[in-house]
C-alpha cells in the first residue's frame, strides 16, 4: 500500500501505516544526526525550546554533500539511524512524529514508536543522488559549525519511503526477510 | 631511478577521489546489473531498481553516488626505483584536501576520534604504502563509508575452529550487520596473519574487483560457498528481504602462527569505491 503525506501530520495519519507500506512524503523535514541530536538533549536538559517545532515533526538522520553553485542539495542518502537510539525517544515523547534514516533500532525505539503513535520510515541507503531530487528548498536553520551535521530545513515533494517500524509493533527488518524465506519453503 | 614530482601525486588523488565518488567500478555496476535482473523477490526487485536508478542520476547530475564519500583509503605501490621529490604523505593528503574541495565531496573526517573536530577538508588520508620491485607508481583511492565499515568485524580463532569456524564467523557478521551496512553488501576477508595483518588483508580484499575469485581453487571454492550462504539468510536489498543480501566477497590469506587463526571481515556496500591510477 502506498500512501502520500504532508508534515506536520498526525497520530491519525499514521494509524493506517503498516511495515512494508511506501510512502511520498511532502512538506517540511528537518536534518539531525548524531552531534545535533546531542545537542538537542543538552537544550532540553536546560528546558530550552529546540530549534524547531517538534510537534508532527519529520527528521531526517542526514549528512549531505556540499550543495554546488545551482543545486538545491548534494547527495542526500541516509546514516545508520541506530546512532541516533539514545536520543529518539525522548523526541517522540514530545510530539516528533517521523524518523528517516536507515537500519535497525533498538527495543526503546520500538515501545516508544508504539507509545507515541510514530513511525520510523527507511529512505534508501546509498542512494544519495535518488533522496536528493525530491528535496525541493535547503535552510541551514542551526549549529552552522557542525559542517554536515548542522541542522536543515528541508522542503521535500514526494519523498520516496518505506515505512520499517509502525504503531502496530511491526518492524519490516523481521517481516520482510521471514516472509521472503517463507515464500521459498511455499513454492 | 625515476623521479616522480610530489605535485604529480597530488592531481592524481584529487582526481582519483573525485572519480570513485561519482562513478562506480564496472565489476560493482555489472553485479547490481546481474542483481536486479535475477532477483525473484518483487520489493527487492523494485529497490534493486531503484538503486541502479541512483547510480545513472550520480552520473547524470554529476553527484556523488552516496553522501558518505567517506575515509580516502589511499594504496600507494610504490617502484623501490623511484625517487619522489618533495614530501609523499602531505602530498597525498593534499590531493585529498583539492579533491574533496573541488568535488564537493563530504568532509566526514574528526581530527581526534574522543575530542571529535571535523578537520574540514577530509583529511588526513588513511595511506597504506608498499614498496615494489621497478619503478612504477600505483595509486588506488578508496573511500569507504562508514555505515558499513562499523560493522566489519574481526576475530582471533582457534585453529581448531578451522573452515567451518571462519565460515560461521563470516555469515554471523552479515547477520549481525543486517540492514545497517546498506545492503547488497560487499565483503573483504581476510584469513591469517597478525592481528593487525588480518585487518589489512580485509581491507586489501575490497579492492579486488568482484568477479574475480581468489587464485587459489580451495580459496575460490570457498569464496563460493560463502557467498551462496549469505544470499541464502533473506535479508535482502536495505533489509526489506530478498535473495540479493551481498553482491560478492573476496578473501585474501596470509601465513600464520601454529596457534591461531585470526579472521576478519570488512563490510562494505553497494556503493564499494575504488579508482586507480599509474604514474
Amino acid at each position: 500500500m502506498q500512501y502520500r503525506l504532508t508534515t506536520p501530520v498526525t497520530r491519525e495519519d499514521l494509524a493506517p501505516l503498516k511495515a512494508g507500506d511506501t510512502v511520498l512524503l511532502s512538506g517540511t523535514v528537518y536534518t539531525a544526526r548524531d552531534a545535533a541530536h546531542k545537542r538537542m538533549m543538552e537544550l532540553l536538559d536546560a528546558g530550552k525550546p529546540l530549534p524547531f517545532p517538534v510537534e508532527g515533526s519529520a527528521v531526517y538522520y542526514v549528512g549531505p554533500t556540499p550543495e554546488r553553485p545551482g543545486q538545491v542539495i548534494g547527495s542526500a542518502g541516509p546514516t545508520t539511524s541506530g546512532r541516533m537510539d539514545p536520543y529518539s525517544p525522548r523526541l517522540l515523547d514530545l510530539g516528533q512524529r517521523i524518523m528517516i534514516g536507515k537500519g535497525k533500532r533498538n527495543q526503546a525505539v520500538k515501545d516508544a514508536v508504539v507509545r507515541s503513535g510514530a513511525v520510523y520510515l527507511a529512505a534508501l541507503g546509498g542512494a544519495g543522488a535518488l533522496m536528493a531530487a525530491s528535496v525541493k528548498k535547503l535552510e541551514v536553520i542551526c549549529w552552522e559549525d557542525l559542517g554536515c551535521e548542522a541542522v536543515r530545513k528541508l522542503e521535500v515533494e514526494d519523498f520516496p519511503l518505506t515505512v520499517i517500524l509502525d504503531v502496530h509493533g511491526g518492524d519490516l527488518y523481521e517481516s520482510g526477510p521471514a516472509a521472503y524465506l517463507a515464500s521459498l519453503h511455499a513454492g | 631511478m625515476r623521479t616522480i614530482q610530489a605535485a604529480a601525486l597530488t592531481d592524481a588523488v584529487a582526481k582519483l577521489c573525485i572519480q570513485a565518488n561519482t562513478r562506480l567500478p564496472e565489476d560493482i555496476v555489472a553485479a547490481l546489473d546481474a542483481a536486479r535482473h535475477g532477483e525473484p523477490w518483487p520489493l527487492a526487485q523494485e529497490t534493486l531498481g531503484l538503486l541502479w536508478e541512483n547510480m545513472e542520476l550520480a552520473e547524470e547530475k554529476n553527484l556523488p553516488v552516496c553522501q558518505d564519500t567517506g575515509m580516502a583509503c589511499v594504496f600507494v605501490e610504490l617502484g623501490q626505483d623511484v625517487h619522489i621529490e618533495g614530501n609523499f604523505e602531505d602530498a597525498i593528503h593534499q590531493g585529498v584536501r583539492q579533491g574533496y574541495g573541488e568535488g564537493f565531496l563530504r568532509k566526514s573526517i574528526v581530527g581526534d576520534p574522543l575530542r571529535r573536530v571535523n578537520t574540514e577538508d577530509n583529511t588526513p588520508a588513511a595511506i597504506t604504502l608498499r614498496l615494489m620491485p621497478g619503478d612504477g607508481c600505483r595509486i588506488t583511492v578508496a573511500p569507504k563509508g562508514f555505515g558499513s565499515e562499523n560493522m566489519s568485524r574481526l576475530g582471533m580463532l582457534k585453529p581448531a575452529d578451522g573452515v567451518e569456524g571462519v565460515k560461521q564467523f563470516v555469515v554471523e557478521t552479515v547477520k549481525l550487520a543486517g540492514s545497517n551496512p546498506c545492503p547488497p553488501i560487499v565483503l573483504g576477508i581476510g584469513i591469517g596473519g597478525s592481528f593487525d595483518k588480518v585487518a589489512y588483508l580485509a581491507k586489501h580484499a575490497l579492492l579486488r574487483p568482484i568477479d574475480q575469485p581468489n587464485a587459489d581453487p580451495f580459496y575460490a571454492a570457498l569464496e563460493r560457498e560463502l557467498l551462496e550462504e549469505i544470499n541464502a539468510l533473506g535479508i535482502g536489498p536495505q533489509g526489506f528481504g530478498g535473495k540479493t543480501t551481498c553482491l560478492g566477497l573476496s578473501i585474501e590469506t596470509a601465513p600464520t602462527h601454529v596457534a591461531g587463526l585470526p579472521v576478519a571481515v570488512n563490510v562494505s556496500c553497494h556503493v564499494t569505491r575504488r579508482a586507480t591510477a599509474e604514474l
